[in-house]
């Protein structure tokens, strides 16, 4: 079982469930284990329920492009009936899967005998009503939609709207809006290429649909924009409704301030009255009702301000981290190097760093905070900046919708943590 | 190369410059990695994150090999792998078909063009 880089993470809306997609485009489902008395310790931990490859690599001949099969994006719809389905995208194609468990199987047919094999008709003398009888659980996957051949560009997000039949899908440069049941039509609702592509400026990189609103959605920008757009406006979204930016300080402007101002991934609060944006060094929360500047700025690594040279030479400098929301909005949570990731608390504005590496984390041991040392002297147990190894980065993390269960992806690593019980 | 030892310098020079006088203005940690950033590599793009960054962007995943080779290799082979190039990447030769992962990685290309502006 070769355990590829994990480059998505995403909890159902539940949280029972926990899907991982890979650098070689397969998804691993977690299941919560049930509360057993038999295994009391067992509660609380998730195993693997199903695996399956969703996406191929494929090559676009006419172009010379190759397509990975990385997922991007996998992103659950709302639990309808007893199977679960979820959205996989790689670069340019959606996926729609359907998982469903099978633990009965139907035994004495007529027609063929238990290895499957036809009987001979002549041989039937009389008639049977096959049986249910139970079997191992199997948890099947199966691909129901392919949305293909609609994106251009490369894929960097999807989001599943409120009203649980359409959901968007963007590139960095359009988004389309698809119905779940229509394959062969998606409309664009933004274009921001220009007629000329000298002139392209920015892309768009994250994009989600408001959690209630179902006709409003965001996407942010490589300059550190973020756009409100309402669907009931006009049919093509180009114009936003409301623009997101903090004013920058015009004597901090440096080769680096566009880049680093990049937002990596936008997410809106559970209440749908905030949104949070991650970008190279920090992470903001947005009141909805303010455009002008963030309410919340949390510093994630500000250390690395003064590293901006070579991590623009290794290209650390374009890394997108991704952040997310606990289920109260209370807290938010994202990675950053040396398998660091950080929590702040909204409330207390307490912050912390924790890692995630098999040194420091035995089953049910706690997570000792760490901490960077930024000049100076190096007290024990700190790590100094020039020491962070920085290809061991936490860039997709995932909060269970309504506990305190976190998830944590480190390269091809994938670590649950919980506050301790009792 | 006098250009380059002339930037470097002037930027350590104004470096210092802008440090003596700390009532009035300090040099921000970006700017100092700016002018390294600079001095390292001085014909670095006048516009950065311009449109000839976001252009390479967009141009991710573009390779160039047979398809045609590839994917009668890849019929001839059925369930079998194609095998790599080994540990010498830079030599594929003979009978060996390149594979999508043996092409290489365009993320160095990137890395080097970006810099050479």
């Amino acid at each position: 079982f070769f355990s590829d880089i994990i480059s998505t993470v995403e909890f159902n809306y539940s949280g029972d469930l926990l899907a991982t997609g890979d650098k070689g485009g397969r998804v691993v489902i977690f299941q919560r284990e049930q509360e057993n008395k038999s295994r009391p310790h067992s509660r609380g931990e998730y195993n693997v329920y199903s695996t399956f490859q969703s996406h191929e690599p494929e090559f676009d001949y006419l172009k010379s492009l190759e397509i990975e099969e990385k997922i991007n994006k996998i992103r659950w719809l709302p639990q309808q009936n007893a199977a679960h389905f979820l959205l996989s995208t790689n670069d340019k194609t959606i996926k729609l899967w359907k998982i469903s468990e099978r633990d009965k199987r139907a035994e004495g047919y007529n027609l063929k005998d238990e290895d499957g094999r036809l009987r001979d008709p002549f041989r039937i003398t009389a008639l049977r009503v096959p049986i249910l009888k139970p079997m191992d659980l199997m948890v099947e996957a199966s691909p129901r939609r392919i949305f293909a051949n609609a994106h251009t560009y490369h894929i960097n997000s999807i989001s599943v709207n409120s009203d649980h039949e359409t959901y968007l899908s963007a590139d960095d440069l359009r988004i389309n809006l698809w119905h779940l049941e229509i394959t062969d039509r998606s409309f664009n609702i933004v274009d921001i290429k220009p007629a000329n592509m000298e002139e392209l400026t920015e892309v768009i990189t994250a994009a989600e649909f408001h959690p209630h609103h179902c006709n409003v959605f965001v996407y942010s920008s490589s300059k550190g924009t973020i756009r409100l757009c309402d669907m009931r406006s006009s049919a093509l979204c180009d114009r936003h409704s409301k623009f997101f930016e903090e004013p920058e300080d015009p004597s901090s402007r440096s080769f680096f301030s566009e880049i680093i101002s990049s937002i990596s991934d936008v997410k809106f609060s559970h209440s749908g009255r905030y949104m949070m944006t991650r970008d190279y060094l920090s992470v903001k929360v947005w009141d909805l009702n303010m455009e002008n500047r963030p309410v919340e700025t949390y510093q994630v690594h500000e250390y690395l301000r003064s590293k901006l040279c070579s991590l623009y030479e290794n290209d650390c400098i374009f890394d997108k981290f991704e952040c997310c929301w606990n289920g109260s909005d209370s807290a938010i949570m994202t990675g950053s190097y040396n398998n660091f990731f950080r929590m702040f608390d909204r409330n207390t504005r307490r912050d912390i760093t924790l890692e995630a590496s098999r040194e420091s984390s035995k089953p049910r041991a706690i997570l000792k905070p760490r901490k960077v040392c930024t000049g100076g002297k190096r007290k024990k147990d700190e790590i100094s900046v020039d020491s962070l190894d920085f290809n061991k980065k936490i860039l997709h993390t995932a909060w269970h919708p309504m506990e305190n269960i976190i998830a944590v992806a480190a390269t091809n690593n994938l670590y649950i943590f919980q506050d301790k019980i009792n | 190369m006098a250009a380059t030892l002339g930037t470097g310098a002037r930027a350590e020079e104004s470096g210092q410059e802008k440090q003596d006088m700390q009532e009035k203005e300090t040099v921000t940690p970006e700017r100092a990695e700016e002018a390294k950033l600079k001095a390292k590599y001085p014909n670095l793009g006048q516009k950065p994150g311009g449109s000839d960054f976001l252009m390479k962007r967009l141009q991710k995943g573009q390779k160039y090999f047979d398809s045609g080779d590839y994917n009668m290799a890849k019929a001839k082979m059925k369930n079998k792998q194609l095998p790599s190039a080994g540990p010498d990447k830079n030599l594929v030769t003979g009978d060996h078909i390149p594979t999508p992962q043996d092409l290489p990685q365009r993320k160095s290309s990137l890395v080097t063009s970006k810099l050479a502006g």
